[in-house]
């Protein structure tokens, strides 16, 4: 897990989609590579009432990466000071291990250059000082930019005060 | 060096405030205006970069050279193209008269640009697109309040309950608006949605009603029956405020919530629950109006029954309820000034403000300025020119549409993107993206009414002018270039400013204008005055609509049932477009797959006709259009209908990713070009009828 985790509240979430043009406006990504997505999950039955839910999915940037370890030329690769996975344009074949290492599929394929890309946090806006384009834009709010212990931090004072609500 | 560049987003009608980071003479960063909308942006407007680096759109002025619509053009330089366009009117008005030149866009806030020159040339024939979208809850409104369908605005986010009928607000979205109403959720406000299907909103809701489509007005009687038996309504307000009440109450009388249920298929004790809920929540209560409320040919009682509701819930110039929007002068300020030119003195061919004395004479009603093409009745109409508005996409019924444009002898097209009517038309007189121009400054009232300017960010990749320039040279050809008293845009904004006080640079540091530190209130005690109707009461029985021998309360009459083996065919958009402006943009054409609509389909209905989630069906209007198109297979779509997204099946050969992609619902709705509600004046985009039958797929798909 890198240095940091991209948060999202599917309570907020309206699904418009405008975190993927963000990233994809952000990052010329080429036509039909997500490097986040937007699952939308529904319309199923709940209490009753139908629902949508919508399901933000991106790169863990995992501690130790599947996708690292299957790429075999190192273009995978980990960022030594803050854990963020990335891929080195320069050094990619296009071999695809890596898509097919990741457990959730998520490096995303270019037909036109024949390589891999894929989130990287924004590393460039990262380094300075900024955040994500998906997280900086949303339209709700409901995507936030934070480390795993502040986010268990405010998951749990959530969870706390919503607790109190209901008894209350 | 980066550089900050604040404007206002084009990307759909909405205008957002926004930031642009500019590096050179490119776009590197587009985002919310963060002292607005704290950098928030929709997925149409991130994609404004891709619009202007498209190459798929007119590169520079276009005389046509072969046939309409043929696709023969000859580029040419803007003096040739201006004076083509002036020569053909001066001799078109001479031969018809000066009125039969008809200008028509989209609306908004830059409108009167192109209101004056129609003005100043000799024609009222002003109008905009809007009998297609908000006309009816505009009229409602004035009928009402004597306030316009802008004169009341509404607190989202301190509401407790926002009501919604089929305004599919998360989705056809405005960015502050969708995110107040989630602010709203977080606080713990509740959504009851209306539909005819689900929705991203509805399923955000805490009651859902799927209803039978065309039953709205049914279900709004009955909600109104109740509220006044359950007394779940302001008695002092209405006292104060209301005329005519006692006429409602012997109105809905017969409208019980029993009743409803029959009609509309929510159940009565539903009906009776809700309204036992909003009635704690009063008056912060929000009955949405509706927004594109162009739809059954009821939607105009529809619109005015949930104003009707508002009043009852006394939910006016309240915290998380309506509210007047400021003006400059409610801030002690002086406001803009703005180009403008007096309407001649000649009576409209639609007939507003004079057979039709209670529509708007403002924009009066697009559909109605079309048949005196064909039939020179009142008089011909012989020339248009048309802002940034695509008739053929937004118009129901493209055969019957072209039927009245043919008769016109000149048709220009002032846009920034190709578009179907764009295609057909004589001259293309091609408008830079909103990235590359700059437009008049706008007074965007609330609130905390301010100020606003979009600024040019880039220098214009191709020929193309922003519409103040045109509409400059356009009138100095004409003879009228005195209503337009500018040169550079920096004389026009100065021009404007100079009563005000500001100055331009004023604008540079957050890219408008605030013309008060705290929200402005009026004393809600004191509103004598505010209602702009005849009597000065907000009128339950409309004199406007009487003198005009139409009914303020019209009972119900049901809806049409579909004959068997067809659908009623209702549409919607997704949150990531703007209708047929975006579906042939770069990254926006990605997100839809196949970038083809899908069509919705009852889970019921599709299993007796053999189709599955994901079969592709021919989808037929009852003229000669139609197209296949994807199933999608649901049960929370009313069995009666079918659904589809707007803005698809796009007939223009040089957009390549939106060329035949699609099934245009505009084109399926024949014969509704006629069907307008007389009370309201929209058109009723609801009201057609399709039929499906499982097919092959396109040989593209
Ligand atoms: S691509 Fe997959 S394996 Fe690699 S870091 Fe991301 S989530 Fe982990
Ligand atoms: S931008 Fe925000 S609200 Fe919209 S889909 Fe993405 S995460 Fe959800
Ligand atoms: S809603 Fe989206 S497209 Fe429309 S103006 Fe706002 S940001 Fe632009």
């Amino acid at each position: 897990m890198s240095k940091y985790i991209v948060t999202h509240d599917v309570n907020s979430c309206i699904g418009c989609r405008a975190c993927e043009v963000h990233c994809k406006e952000k990052n010329d990504s080429p036509p039909g590579a997500n490097y986040c997505k937007i699952i939308t999950v529904g319309p199923y039955e709940r209490q009753g009432i139908p629902r949508f839910d919508f399901v933000y999915m991106s790169c863990f940037h995992c501690e130790k990466p599947w996708c690292v370890d299957a790429c075999p030329t190192g273009a995978m690769q980990r960022r030594e000071k803050d854990g963020i996975v990335f891929v080195d344009q320069g050094s990619c074949v296009g071999c695809k291990a890596c898509i097919a290492a990741c457990p959730w599929g998520v490096p995303q394929w270019n037909a036109d250059t024949g390589k891999v890309s894929k989130c990287d946090l924004c590393k460039d806006r990262i380094d300075e000082g900024l955040r994500p384009a998906c997280v900086s834009k949303c339209v709700t709010g409901c995507l936030e930019f934070t480390t795993p212990s502040e986010a268990s931090e405010s998951r749990r004072q959530h969870f706390a005060e919503q607790m109190l609500r209901v008894q209350g | 060096m980066k550089k900050s560049v604040y404007s206002l987003c084009g990307m759909c009608a909405v205008r957002c405030p926004l930031r642009a980071e500019v590096e050179g003479d490119e776009v590197t960063w587009l985002e919310g205006n963060p002292h607005i909308l704290g950098g928030a942006l929709c997925a149409k407007g991130s994609a404004g970069i891709a619009r202007y680096r498209d190459d798929e759109r007119p590169h520079g002025p276009l005389i046509r050279e072969g046939e309409r619509g043929e696709g023969r053009w000859r580029q040419v330089s803007w003096d040739e193209a201006i004076t083509y366009v002036t020569d053909k009117l001066k001799a078109i008005q001479k031969k018809y008269g000066k009125e039969s030149v008809m200008v028509t866009s989209r609306g908004g806030p830059f409108q009167n640009q192109y209101k004056t020159f129609c003005h100043a040339i000799g024609s009222p024939n002003y109008t905009n697109h809007d009998c297609t979208c908000g006309r009816n809850t505009h009229h409602a409104s004035k009928s009402l309040y004597g306030l316009g369908r802008k004169g009341l605005a509404y607190d989202y986010k301190n509401a407790r309950h926002l009501v919604l009928f089929g305004r599919n607000i998360l989705t056809s979205l405005k960015v502050a608006e969708a995110s107040a109403v989630v602010e709203m959720l977080r606080r713990g406000g509740k959504i009851t949605a209306v539909d005819v299907r689900v929705t991203p909103t509805s399923g955000k809701a805490n009651r859902f009603f799927l209803v039978r489509p065309g039953t709205d007005y049914a279900l709004a009687l009955g909600m109104v029956n109740e509220m006044l038996k359950q007394k779940a309504y302001d008695q002092k307000f209405i006292k104060k405020y209301v005329k005519d009440f006692s006429k409602l109450q012997s109105f809905v009388k017969p409208y019980t919530a029993a009743w409803a249920a029959k009609e509309c298929g929510v159940d009565a004790a539903t009906i009776k629950a809700f309204v036992t809920d909003i009635k704690q929540d009063m008056p912060r209560v929000i009955f949405h109006p509706g927004w594109n409320l162009a739809r059954y040919k009821d939607s105009f009682y529809v619109s005015r029954m949930l104003h009707i509701m508002n009043i009852l819930m006394g939910n006016i110039e309240v915290e998380g309820g309506q509210f007047f929007p400021k003006s400059p002068a409610d801030c002690g300020k002086k406001g803009l000034r703005n180009v403008d030119c007096p309407k001649p003195d000649i009576e409209r061919a639609d007939g507003c403000g004079s057979t039709y004395p209670h529509l708007d004479k403002g924009p009066g009603l697009e559909h109605l300025l079309l048949p005196p093409m064909k039939t020179g009745k009142p008089y011909p109409i012989k020339a248009l020119i048309s802002n940034r508005h695509d008739l053929m996409a937004s118009l129901p019924d493209k055969e019957q549409l072209l039927d009245y444009l043919n008769h016109c002898e000149l048709l220009v097209s002032m846009d920034a993107l190709w578009g179907e009517f764009t295609w057909y038309c004589d001259v293309v007189l091609p408008e830079s993206t909103f990235l590359e121009r700059s437009n008049q400054l706008v007074t965007q009232k609330g609130l905390k009414p301010r100020f606003a300017i979009r600024q040019q960010a880039v220098s214009p990749r191709y020929d193309t002018k922003p519409s103040w320039e045109i509409y400059k040279m356009l009138a100095d050809k004409m003879g009228v270039g005195e209503y337009f008293p500018y040169e550079t845009i920096e004389d026009y904004w100065n021009w404007q400013l100079e009563p005000t006080g500001y100055s331009i640079e004023d604008f540079q540091e957050k890219g408008f204008v605030e013309l008060t530190d705290e929200p402005v209130w009026y004393d809600r005690d004191k509103l004598d005055g505010k209602f702009k109707t005849p009597s000065g009461k907000i009128e339950i029985i409309s004199k406007m609509l009487e003198d005009a021998g139409i009914e303020s309360l019209k009972p119900y009459e049901p809806p049409q049932a579909p004959e068997k083996g067809t659908f009623r065919l209702v549409y919607g958009r997704p949150a990531w477009l703007a209708h047929n402006q975006s579906t042939n943009n770069p990254i926006l054409s990605q997100l839809t797959p196949g970038n083809r609509n899908n069509i919705w389909i009852n889970r019921e209905v599709a299993e007796s006709l053999g189709i599955r989630n994901g079969d592709w069906v021919e989808v037929k209007s009852a003229g000669e259009y139609g197209g296949p198109l994807q199933a999608f297979v649901t049960e929370y779509i009313h069995p009666e209908a079918v659904y589809t997204d707007h803005g698809f099946g796009k007939e223009v050969p040089v957009q390549s990713r939106a060329y035949n992609k699609g099934v245009s619902d505009a084109k399926l709705m024949t014969g509704l070009l006629d069907v307008w509600d007389r009370a309201g004046g929209a058109v009723a985009l609801c009201e057609s009828f399709v039929t499906l039958s499982p097919c092959e797929p396109p040989a593209d798909a």
